[in-house]
């Protein structure tokens, strides 16, 4: 039987992607064209800066992903997008994009979530199997999705205030690291000794939500009240404490979503899951409760379209198709 | 040459499609709906109703701002994506230009669209032998300067806006008698004249280098350029 092949597109926050991709499981190409480098100096993404960048190459990343799979137009069985959650005036590029291509080459048209996409990046690695946990870390997301089956969500967690990248980002700041600070963060806690006792913020005993505002004022405070008293703590402990209990708080609450749903499967997606010290704990702790754990390589961590027709091609077998007034929608619910 | 135009930079949406100076089919809205929403189904049902499909056109053409920054997005990311998925050309127009088509007459044209803080997006047009021409580039100002100047050239100049109403009062206290009043029903854009503009340049050498004419920077752009000194 002759293929399905798809061309997913994603411009939620920065990043223009497109992808084409086979049977939902194979990546024929993927593009990702950055703009990390424009909104760095402001020391974090500018939404119209972001829209203007994406109408700017939005066509040369859907024609270089075609070029690179070796496909053309006539090959495509549909075309799926971001449809949210995500900024705005970003997503709408990419879904006007979709919604024309898919009416030129008259083919469906899939609207994706992008977490439905962070989770079947895994898919992209090892087939996802259910009913499975996921663990979705980001700069915009901290969330626990139970998975009963293909292309079901129930979101059971969730961050009440910051999520875990954002925080990430913003104790990078005080500490004095470079944008985007999660990375430099990360290779620094390697270096220093979980000395300084941050809280971690667990809630209510059954809940599965987390909360990383408290983790990241106690940083704050902390450099704020040795700073006034001339002392400069050492950089390398501040970040290996703070990364000590924010990894705690998320494999603790992962395990026990993993136990208490009786599922065999973990799989964590976004970009923090390129996080060292959340892939080693999180690794442990798998090992230990015999759970399978897949995270997927650094390139289908961060945002990327591969995912999204991962995921698009399981509504796309079912006929689960958007039509021409699918819109972008910055708060979209998984569902 | 069949056309398929578009418009979506203010809250008028307009999509037509022209065989060259004929009108097969014009579609125009003025509502406060989501373009992102209505855009792709207006241009699909036009198509329909004119027995056509998007192999049967020559030629995309888009007006391509200033304007409302998400709106001339929507029309020039739709725009694009379809030229490009279909093959074709692809022209991009001002979108002031496409108000100014609205006049008639041979005196001055200035049209304006509402940029907020008292600014407008503007510029200033003539018709000479039926072809509308450019005297005084697409730019942002404060509405109030651009008047005076308008009202210190001293010649009589007809005012195009789909904010009209908004900017009246300011209009007829700085010009008086020098406004020439446009019909009401001059002051929203209508896509058919896209084809008409269009047809007097050439289309984007590729694609790929269309983007909209913001004619002002992003804010936090403008605010680092200033605190930088650039
Ligand atoms: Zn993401």
């Amino acid at each position: 039987m002759k293929p399905n092949v798809l061309l997913a597109i994603e411009t939620s926050c920065d990043e223009t992607a497109a992808a084409v991709i086979e049977d939902g499981k194979t990546i024929r190409s993927s593009v990702v064209a950055s703009q990390m480098e424009s909104h760095k100096r402001f020391g974090g993404v500018v939404p119209e800066i972001a829209s203007r960048h994406h109408v700017e190459v939005m066509t040369i990343v859907m024609e270089q992903a075609l070029e690179e799979a070796g496909v053309t137009p006539e090959d495509l069985d549909g075309v799926c997008v971001t449809e949210g959650p995500g900024l705005v005036g970003a997503l709408l590029v990419g879904v006007n994009a979709a919604k024309a291509a898919a009416f030129a080459w008259d083919v469906p048209l899939i609207g994706v979530h992008h977490i439905a996409g962070h989770i079947y990046a895994n898919h992209l690695v090892e087939p996802l199997e259910f009913p499975l946990i996921a663990l979705v870390v980001s700069g915009g997301h901290t969330e626990l999705v139970y998975m009963p089956e293909d292309g079901v969500y129930e979101k059971i967690g969730e961050t009440r205030d910051d999520a875990v990248g954002e925080a990430y980002d913003k104790v990078a700041r005080t500490i004095g690291l470079p944008y985007p600070g999660g990375p430099h963060v990360d290779k620094l806690a390697a270096e220093g000794t979980d000395s300084l006792g941050f809280p971690r913020v667990r809630l209510e005993a059954d809940s599965y939500d987390f909360s990383f505002s408290g983790l990241k004022s106690a940083v704050i405070n902390t450099l704020h009240n040795a700073r006034q008293k001339g002392e400069e703590p050492e950089q390398a402990d501040i970040a290996a404490s703070f990364q000590a209990a924010a990894v705690d708080v998320l494999v603790e609450k992962t395990m026990r979503a993993v136990k208490e749903h009786g599922v065999s499967r973990l799989v964590v997606a976004g970009g923090v899951a390129a996080n060292s010290g959340l892939r080693q704990a999180l690794t442990e702790a798998a090992e230990k409760e015999d759970v399978q754990l897949t995270i997927p390589p650094l390139s289908l961590c961060t945002d990327n379209a591969a995912m999204i027709g991962a995921a698009g091609y399981v509504r796309f077998r079912i006929g689960q198709f958007s039509d021409d007034r699918l819109n972008g929608v910055p708060g979209l619910e998984l569902r | 040459m069949i056309m398929l135009t578009i418009d979506t930079s203010t809250f008028a949406l307009s999509v037509a499609v022209v065989d060259h100076d004929r009108t097969i089919g014009e579609w125009t809205t003025h509502l406060k709906k989501n373009h992102s929403i209505r855009l792709m189904p207006a241009v699909r049902m036009l198509l329909e109703e004119c027995d056509l499909s998007l192999q049967d056109l020559d030629a995309v053409a888009v007006a391509k701002g200033p304007g409302s920054y998400t709106g001339v997005r929507i029309g020039l990311m739709t725009a694009k994506s379809l030229a490009w998925a279909a093959g074709l050309p692809l022209y991009g127009v001002s979108s002031l230009s496409v108000l100014a088509a609205n006049a008639r007459g041979s005196q001055l044209i200035s049209p304006f669209m509402d940029a907020r803080r008292g600014q407008v997006f503007t510029g200033l047009y003539r018709f000479e032998n039926g072809k509308l021409m450019q005297e005084k580039p697409d730019q942002i100002r404060m509405h109030d300067d651009w008047l005076h100047e308008l009202a210190a050239g001293g010649e009589p100049v007809t005012l195009i806006s789909p904010d009209y109403s908004k900017h009246q009062e300011l209009i007829s206290q700085t010009l008086g008698e020098l406004e020439l009043p446009a019909h009401a029903q001059d002051h929203l854009p209508r896509a058919s004249s896209i084809a008409m503009l269009a047809a007097e340049q050439n289309p984007y050498k590729n694609v790929h280098d269309a983007v909209p004419e913001y004619l002002r920077l992003a804010e936090a752009e403008a605010k680092w350029r200033e605190a930088h000194g650039k």
